[in-house]
Parts: C-alpha cells; sequence; structure tokens
C-alpha cells in the first residue's frame, strides 16, 4: 500500500498547485533575469562588447575584483578563526559573541556604508588627521574595501559554526594525543574536515562582495574609472540611459549569479554531510 | 598536581583546554570583529547619541522621517504577507510533489541571495515600467516609479526567506500524523489546518520576520523602481543617503538608529518564536 498516496491532494488540486508555484516562480525570479540578457543583447553582440571596451566600465571590473580579493580572504581567515573558537572550547559570552558575530546581517547596507563615513569622514574626529596625512579612506577605495569586508563579514564564519559544532573535537583530540601540533591538527585534521563548508561561505561572500551595492555607494565618492564597482558603474550607466552598456554590465553579474547558484546546489548535493546540518538534502 | 601527557576526557577542566589555540583564536576573533563591527557601530551610536535631544526628538518626528519609515515598514510588511503565502505554497510544492524541472525551480529559489540588487534593481524597474513587459499588461495604472513598485522588489527580495525555512520542516514532517488524522475521519482541508499547519507555524514566522527585517534595510533593488519621491515613495535607506549627501550626518544617523532599533526588535521575536517552537514541538 502506498503510504504517500493516503495523504495526498487529489491530483487537478496538484497539478493546480504546481501550475501556481511554477508561473509565480516563472513571474517573479526568472522573467527580471531573462530580461537582463535580453537587454544586453538589444542592440547585437557588436554592441555587447562595445561596453566592455570603455574604460571607465574595465576600470570598475578591476576595481570589483580587486576589493573581492581583499575582503573574501580576509574574512574567510577571520571565519575560520572565530569557528574555531566557538567550537572547540567553553568560554562565558559565548552566545553573545555569536550573536554578535551575526551582527552585519540584520543591517541596512546603507547603514553598514554609513558608519566607516562617521568614523573617517571630513567631520569625523579622526577626519582632520587623516587629511593632514594625506589618507583617503572614504570616497576612495580604502572605504568601499571596508564597507564590502562589513556587509561580508558573518558568512563563512555562520557556515562554519555550525558544521564544526556537529563535527565535535573527538578527531582534534586524537591527532593531539598521538603527538600532532597544534598547526599540524588544523591543517591535517579539521580543514580536510570543513573544506567543503569553507568553500560554500567563500561562494556566498563573493557573490555577496561582487554585487555589494547600497554599502559600497555611500563610500563610493560615485568618481567613475576611480571609485565605482560593478554595481555602481551599472547605477551610472543606467541613470545616463545608456540602458545596453548599463545590462552588459549587469548579465556579467548575473551570470557570476547563476554560476554561485550551479555550483552552490553541486555541493548540497554531494556534500550534503560535510556542509552545515541547516543545510537541505 | 602533576600534568599527564594524554589528560582523561573525563575530567572537568581537560577538555576545555585539550585542544591548542584557545587565547590567538578567541583573542583574533574579538579584536576583528571589534575593528570592523563593532567600533564603526559604536560611531554611531556615538553620533546619534550626541545630538541634543531635542534635535533627535525633532529629527525623528519630522514628516519625512516619519514619511519614510510608514512607506519602509508598510511596504515591507506588504511584501512579507506576500512571501508568506507564496513562500509555504511553494515550500510545499517542492517538498511533496515531483514535477519536471524540480531541481531548476529548487536552485532557483536562491536567485535574490545570489543576484546583485542593483541588477535586480535595473531589471524589476524595466520590466513594471509602463513600456515593460509586466508593466504594459497594468496600463494605465503605473506600477514602477510608485509606492507599488517599492513592494514588488521587496517580494523579489524576499522570497527565498520563507520558503527555506519551511523547506526543512517540512521534509522532517512524519506523514503518519496526517495519516492518522485522515484515518481518525479527517479531510484533507482540515488535516493540513489542523496538523501540518500549526507544526510550520514557527518557520513560517521565522521566515516572514526574516524576511520583512531585511526588506525594511534593502536599497539597492528599490531605488530604480520607486521614483524616490519625498513623503511618498521615498524608503528610510533613501532618507539616510539623501541626509548624508546634505551633510546632516546627525539627521542621517537618527534614522539610521531608528532603524537599527528596530532590526534588534525583529533578531529578539526571532529568538523568541524559536523559543517558543522549541518548547512546543522540541527541536525544529
Amino acid at each position: 500500500m502506498s503510504s504517500r498516496s493516503a495523504g495526498q491532494e487529489p491530483a487537478p488540486v496538484r497539478a493546480l498547485l504546481i501550475a501556481i508555484a511554477l508561473a509565480y516562480v516563472a513571474a517573479v525570479l526568472l522573467l527580471p533575469l531573462v530580461l537582463v540578457f535580453t537587454e544586453a543583447f538589444r542592440k547585437g553582440w557588436e554592441n555587447y562588447l562595445l561596453a566592455f571596451t570603455e574604460p571607465n566600465s574595465l576600470a570598475a571590473i578591476r576595481l570589483t575584483l580587486l576589493v573581492t580579493v581583499i575582503a573574501v580572504p580576509l574574512n574567510a581567515a577571520f571565519g575560520i578563526l572565530a569557528a574555531w573558537a566557538v567550537t572547540k572550547y567553553e568560554f562565558r559570552g559565548k552566545a553573545l559573541l555569536v550573536t554578535l558575530i551575526d551582527l552585519p546581517f540584520s543591517i541596512s547596507p546603507v547603514v553598514s556604508g554609513m558608519v566607516w563615513v562617521l568614523l573617517f569622514g571630513a567631520n569625523s574626529a579622526l577626519g582632520p588627521w587623516l587629511r593632514a596625512n594625506n589618507i583617503e579612506i572614504v570616497f576612495a577605495v580604502p572605504g568601499i574595501v571596508l564597507a564590502t569586508i562589513f556587509v561580508t563579514f558573518p558568512f563563512v564564519a555562520r557556515e562554519l559554526i555550525p558544521l564544526m559544532q556537529n563535527q565535535g573535537t573527538t578527531d582534534e583530540e586524537a591527532a593531539l594525543s598521538l603527538g600532532a601540533s597544534g598547526w599540524q591538527t588544523f591543517w591535517r585534521v579539521t580543514l580536510p574536515n570543513i573544506k567543503w563548508g569553507l568553500l560554500y561561505g567563500v561562494l556566498l561572500s563573493t557573490a555577496r562582495a561582487m554585487g555589494e551595492f547600497g554599502a559600497v555607494s555611500v563610500v563610493s565618492g560615485h568618481i567613475r574609472g576611480k571609485t565605482t564597482t560593478m554595481p555602481l558603474d551599472i547605477e551610472i550607466l543606467y541613470n545616463d540611459y545608456n540602458f545596453t552598456a548599463a545590462f552588459a554590465m549587469a548579465s556579467l553579474l548575473a551570470m557570476l549569479a547563476l554560476v554561485t547558484l550551479l555550483i552552490k546546489t553541486v555541493l548540497e548535493l554531494r556534500f550534503a554531510d560535510e556542509l552545515a546540518g541547516t543545510r537541505r538534502h | 598536581m602533576t600534568q599527564t601527557l594524554a589528560p582523561l576526557p573525563a575530567s572537568t577542566k581537560g577538555p576545555r583546554r585539550l585542544i591548542p589555540g584557545f587565547g590567538i583564536t578567541l583573542g583574533t576573533t574579538v579584536l576583528y570583529l571589534s575593528l570592523i563591527v563593532l567600533i564603526p557601530l559604536a560611531a554611531l551610536v556615538l553620533k546619534a547619541g550626541t545630538a541634543p535631544l531635542d534635535q533627535i526628538i525633532q529629527i525623528a518626528t519630522s514628516k519625512r522621517t516619519i514619511n519614510a519609515l510608514r512607506v519602509s515598514f508598510g511596504s515591507a510588511l506588504i511584501a512579507g504577507i506576500v512571501n508568506l503565502v507564496f513562500g509555504l505554497l511553494i515550500a510545499w510544492v517542492l517538498v511533496r510533489y515531483r514535477f519536471p524541472l524540480k531541481r531548476v525551480v529548487d536552485a532557483l529559489v536562491d536567485l535574490p541571495f545570489a543576484l546583485p540588487t542593483a541588477v535586480a534593481g535595473i531589471a524589476l524597474s524595466t520590466l513594471y515600467a509602463p513600456k515593460g513587459w509586466i508593466g504594459s499588461l497594468f496600463a494605465p495604472m503605473k506600477i514602477a516609479f510608485t509606492p507599488t513598485g517599492i513592494v514588488i522588489a521587496l517580494i523579489f527580495i524576499g522570497l527565498p526567506f520563507v520558503v527555506r525555512t519551511v523547506q526543512p520542516v517540512l521534509e522532517e514532517l512524519e506523514t503518519e500524523l496526517e495519516e492518522a488524522a485522515a484515518t481518525l475521519g479527517a479531510n484533507r482541508f482540515q488535516t493540513i489546518l489542523h496538523v501540518i499547519l500549526p507544526r510550520l507555524t514557527p518557520a513560517a514566522l521565522t521566515g516572514f520576520a526574516l524576511a520583512t527585517a531585511r526588506a525594511v534595510g534593502e536599497y539597492g533593488s528599490v531605488i530604480f523602481i520607486a521614483g524616490n519621491i519625498p513623503n511618498i515613495s521615498e524608503i528610510a535607506p533613501v532618507l539616510i543617503v539623501i541626509r548624508l549627501e546634505e551633510f546632516d550626518q546627525a539627521g542621517a544617523a537618527v534614522v539610521a538608529m531608528l532603524m537599527l532599533v528596530f532590526s534588534f526588535l525583529m533578531l529578539l521575536v526571532i529568538n523568541l518564536i524559536q523559543a517558543w517552537s522549541r518548547r512546543r514541538f522540541g527541536d525544529v
């Protein structure tokens, strides 16, 4: 006897619910995605490619890559250290620490950028000193890097903490009691155990770092070719009615998003046991 | 007391410091957290807090601030409700039914997490503009550049939250419960209403709260489609940016503080929902 059919809806109801869900997903998610590529190629391949010969756009791509290459490894290293501290030891205030690590997730991107303006801007306590020493942070590249680090801060840590919690400390204790040093234990025991979870966190933070808009917008100063990342360049092009170039640039980021989703799905299907317990499948 | 090379696991103090690196990992974590998150946030609290009290009250109660907060919270709530309904439906269909391209649809649900907000913003704005693919269907009613446009953007941004919180709970749900209900004479509708929905409520509410919290602070996907008309379609993050551009840092900081307070309240609500659900259903 099939136990599933006992508690299932009649076939027409099922078909109707599936149809509504599919139509909704198509209208809300798929259509915007299709539109990005349609608009990008509306005037043909030549015009599409022309968008990427523009020096300011190339500069924006370079800046986005630079910011990502700085922010993601820093936060990955921090994520590993934080997860190690939180899951391998017992100490007071651990719950508070975990809450604080998660904090940037619940803060508006605009506020995440604004805090740096308040800290290093012309009107801040540090402002006059920075100006006297010719150090530019806000409305320059360092500010963009700091804002990006802020918004991607929790990604790796929040993937690794539940994962390492589940794995416990027995593997490490075994290695240590057999005479391995702390470093050896980390490289040969812990890291292989967490590599897929780490990759998952790095993937999500890379996508966010390259696509961050609000936080970066507040600290950027919007000087084309100098302090505009790809999302900021898209805004400028779009507001200039240069739609083909705007959507061409957007299509790169949309492809990045699709690749992210693809790798994410593969990781979830193939390495489900080695990802955090909160992951599905 | 002599320390043996391999301390007994049973000893009360043993496991705590058995693994090396406590000082360095915790120290670095706290230092980095302070530099990147806590000190910058303290700068914001200080900025908002050191303004004279009557100025704070005057900014917080000005017509434009109140309207911006109203637009932000109102649109976030409406979008949250839409996402609650369709999120439950999509999670249900993905867990319980089989259909072609199911894996693709499942992966696509995360698109709003992966797609940069500026890309979503220009795409939605073009789609819902009066001459856009969807906007032209609703002519002469305008969607883009009105408060409705804001809700559209927030629906897009918030879609994954309810699906992703409800999905694992639904997967764990024993079908025996439903069969028992059916055996006892409940029809399918009664089973869903009295057996399934109560079990999904904590997860659905958590997803709703997460989506709403995210929507209140959302900026990139909204600004292109909103029109950003003061008092009508101006969200709180846009007001913050405008105040910053006017070099009115106190004004920006006060609005930002109001939003931060709200974020903390949302986090509190989410934790309360989860504590309540643990008491009621065990581990969720």
